[in-house]
């Protein structure tokens, strides 16, 4: 991405302010706060442009849908686990491994 | 089959939305225990999707109009109690002759059903444009979702693009929430809605509250723009404008970070097609649907379809059939049912299939968007295969058929098995052949509608 700053600015925008203490994760190793009540798609586009590489291509993906039906929202997880962000709520200690456009690298 | 006439009746639905709640709750009066299945946390379906645990908010700042009948369809389940076998965070992927197969929390399942209600719901209608695989391109549900499920909106500065009475609803939801909105765009011209007027108003209400959001939008400074020839989403890894053409062709170009765009509403009809019931080709919504006749029946004896997974309705449509369809399951087991509800709600499904007529003819399908997409977009999002690709493969492989551009091409058989490409892909062909999507034939489903984990599929 030629842009730093775009580069780094989260795509989601928070309007409703939530109760509940924030829950700690990690994005490509560094620590966030996601809000209690997140889904993990929310939790991670609060932060970053986008959730996964498109692995048949160049190109970044943010999820399309959010009701569980395109499964563009797949996320690696550190622990192994591969979830779909739109239906999976986000829970303390996540450790969420985006990487990073080959063509930017 | 186990001795079933020393038993009650296996009955299970599929789909916790106005469709199926209407449908257990009739059941149950009865005296059956259905089982009620469905992948999501909480009941309510699409239009009364409940926040997760920890983001809920009050129903009348999330459904607005509908806040009682989204609260009413929530505590249904509540009233019930035990007399629903209710199994929330179950997907249903796989339906063979009797046979259900379940998933949930990673551990499988199987029921035998003796009866099902497929009350699948439906999700946006989505067709290609420049750039709409760009990470901050949405569906217009989508948009909505992440403002009534979540309290975000999907980008700093939203431009918004429709085919339907969502586009209104959504860009009065973002103006309200103190969103900001770059464009409100509807593909389809402002002529035909003129025209058919009259016959929305054979549900004033919900006339009413289109004019009135409509109205919201236009005061607060974002008139709708009609008759959007072509979209073109700028910027690459982000984006960054949304340039579309007017039904002049003039070109225009508004920055904004995110795009909620879909185009209509279509089936989640894939259990339908496992099931064998079999399907006909609609030629308004332009889509292949599960045969239905007017009490609920598919042209399977023991599988019937309610609400918008067979044809699309809406939510008021939905709660009644699927009180009529169990009804109509009720009547065939041999009980007794209450013919003057029977002929009540058929006098509702009439005057509400005489608004949607009216509906669907305000909003004729934008196959221009389609003429309008390169070659080199993708058409598949899922495994990028392109428009261009299809088209090709349709000229110089003679592939005059879906299931055969299927298996030249892959088309379908991505992990959404469809659901996004399915019908864009259809209508490409139809265009590229010269034909009418009717003559291309539909894509087959394979299990599972939705990704499970492997291994234990073996
Ligand atoms: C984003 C969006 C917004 C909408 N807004 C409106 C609106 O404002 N007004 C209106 O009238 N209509 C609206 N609709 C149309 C909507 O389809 C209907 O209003 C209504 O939700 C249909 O009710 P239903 O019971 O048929 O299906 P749904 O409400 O869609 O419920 C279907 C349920 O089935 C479940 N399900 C589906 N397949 C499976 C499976 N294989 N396994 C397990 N569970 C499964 C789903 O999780 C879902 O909960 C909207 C639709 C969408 C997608
Ligand atoms: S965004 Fe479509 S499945 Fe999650």
């Amino acid at each position: 991405m030629k842009n730093p700053v775009a580069a780094a600015t989260p795509l989601f925008h928070r309007l409703v302010p939530r109760a509940g203490p924030p829950v700690p994760i990690t994005i490509d190793g560094e620590p966030v706060e996601a809000q209690t009540g997140d889904l993990l798609i929310t939790a991670i586009l609060t932060h970053r442009p986008h959730l996964r590489r498109f692995e048949f291509a160049a190109g970044m993906r943010a999820g399309f849908c959010l009701m569980a039906g395109c499964q563009d929202c797949w996320v690696q997880l550190a622990d192994g686990r591969r979830v779909r962000s739109c239906s999976t709520p986000v829970e303390a200690g996540m450790a969420v491994i985006i990487g990073e456009d080959p063509q930017d690298a | 089959m186990l001795d079933v006439a020393k038993r009650d009746p296996a009955i299970v639905v599929v789909g916790a939305g106005p469709a199926g709640l209407r449908a257990v709750e009739t059941l149950a009066a009865a005296g059956l225990r259905p089982i009620l299945i469905d992948e999501a946390p909480r009941p309510g379906g699409q239009i009364y999707r409940q926040p997760p645990v920890g983001a809920e908010r009050p129903a009348r700042d999330l459904y607005g109009f509908e806040a009682p009948k989204a609260v009413a369809l929530h505590r249904l389940l509540d009233r019930l109690g035990d007399r629903v076998d209710h199994r929330p965070d179950t997907l249903a992927w796989s339906l063979l002759e009797n046979r259900l197969d379940l998933l949930s929390a990673g551990s499988f399942d199987q029921i035998d059903f003796d009866r099902v209600i497929l009350a699948t719901g439906a999700m946006d209608r989505v067709l290609p444009f420049a750039g709409w695989t760009t990470p901050g391109v949405f569906t217009l549900g989508a948009a909505q979702i992440a403002l009534k499920a979540q309290g975000v909106a999907i980008g700093r500065r939203v431009a918004l693009v429709g085919a339907g009475p969502l586009l209104p609803l959504v860009a009065h939801q973002y103006l309200k929430a103190g969103a900001e909105i770059a464009a409100v765009l509807d593909v389809t011209p402002l002529a035909p809605k003129i025209r058919h007027g009259l016959g929305l108003a054979w549900q004033p209400a919900t006339l009413l509250k289109g004019l009135w959001y409509t109205a919201h939008i236009t005061l607060a400074g974002h008139p709708i723009r009609f008759g959007v020839k072509s979209l073109r989403v700028e910027g690459g890894a982000r984006v960054e404008a949304l340039v579309w053409t007017d039904g002049r062709g003039r070109e225009h170009r508004v920055a904004c970070d995110a795009v909620g765009a879909s185009f209509g509403l279509r089936s989640e009809a894939q259990l339908a097609d496992l099931a064998g019931c079999r399907f006909t080709f609609d030629a308004v919504t332009r889509q292949w649907q599960p045969e239905r006749d007017p009490e609920g029946r598919s042209s399977r004896a023991d599988v019937y379809l309610a609400g918008d997974g067979a044809a699309i309705g809406g939510a008021d449509v939905a709660e009644l059939a699927g009180e009529r369809t169990a009804l109509t399951l009720l009547a065939d087991l041999g009980r007794p049912v209450d013919a003057s509800r029977v002929a009540l709600l058929d006098r509702r499904l009439a005057r509400q299939r005489r608004f949607r007529a009216a509906l669907e003819a305000a909003y004729p399908f934008p196959g221009h968007l389609l003429d309008a997409v390169p070659d080199d977009e993708m058409v598949c999002r899922c495994e990028g295969i392109t428009v261009g690709r299809l088209r090709d493969t349709a000229k110089v492989r003679e592939a005059h058929e879906m299931n055969r551009l299927k298996a030249f091409t892959r088309i379908g058989m991505g992990r959404c098995q469809g659901r996004v490409c399915g019908q864009a892909a259809a209508e490409i062909l139809a265009r590229t052949l010269a034909s009418e999507p009717a003559a291309v034939g539909r894509l087959r489903g394979n299990p599972p509608v939705k990704p499970i984990p492997v291994k234990e599929t073996l």
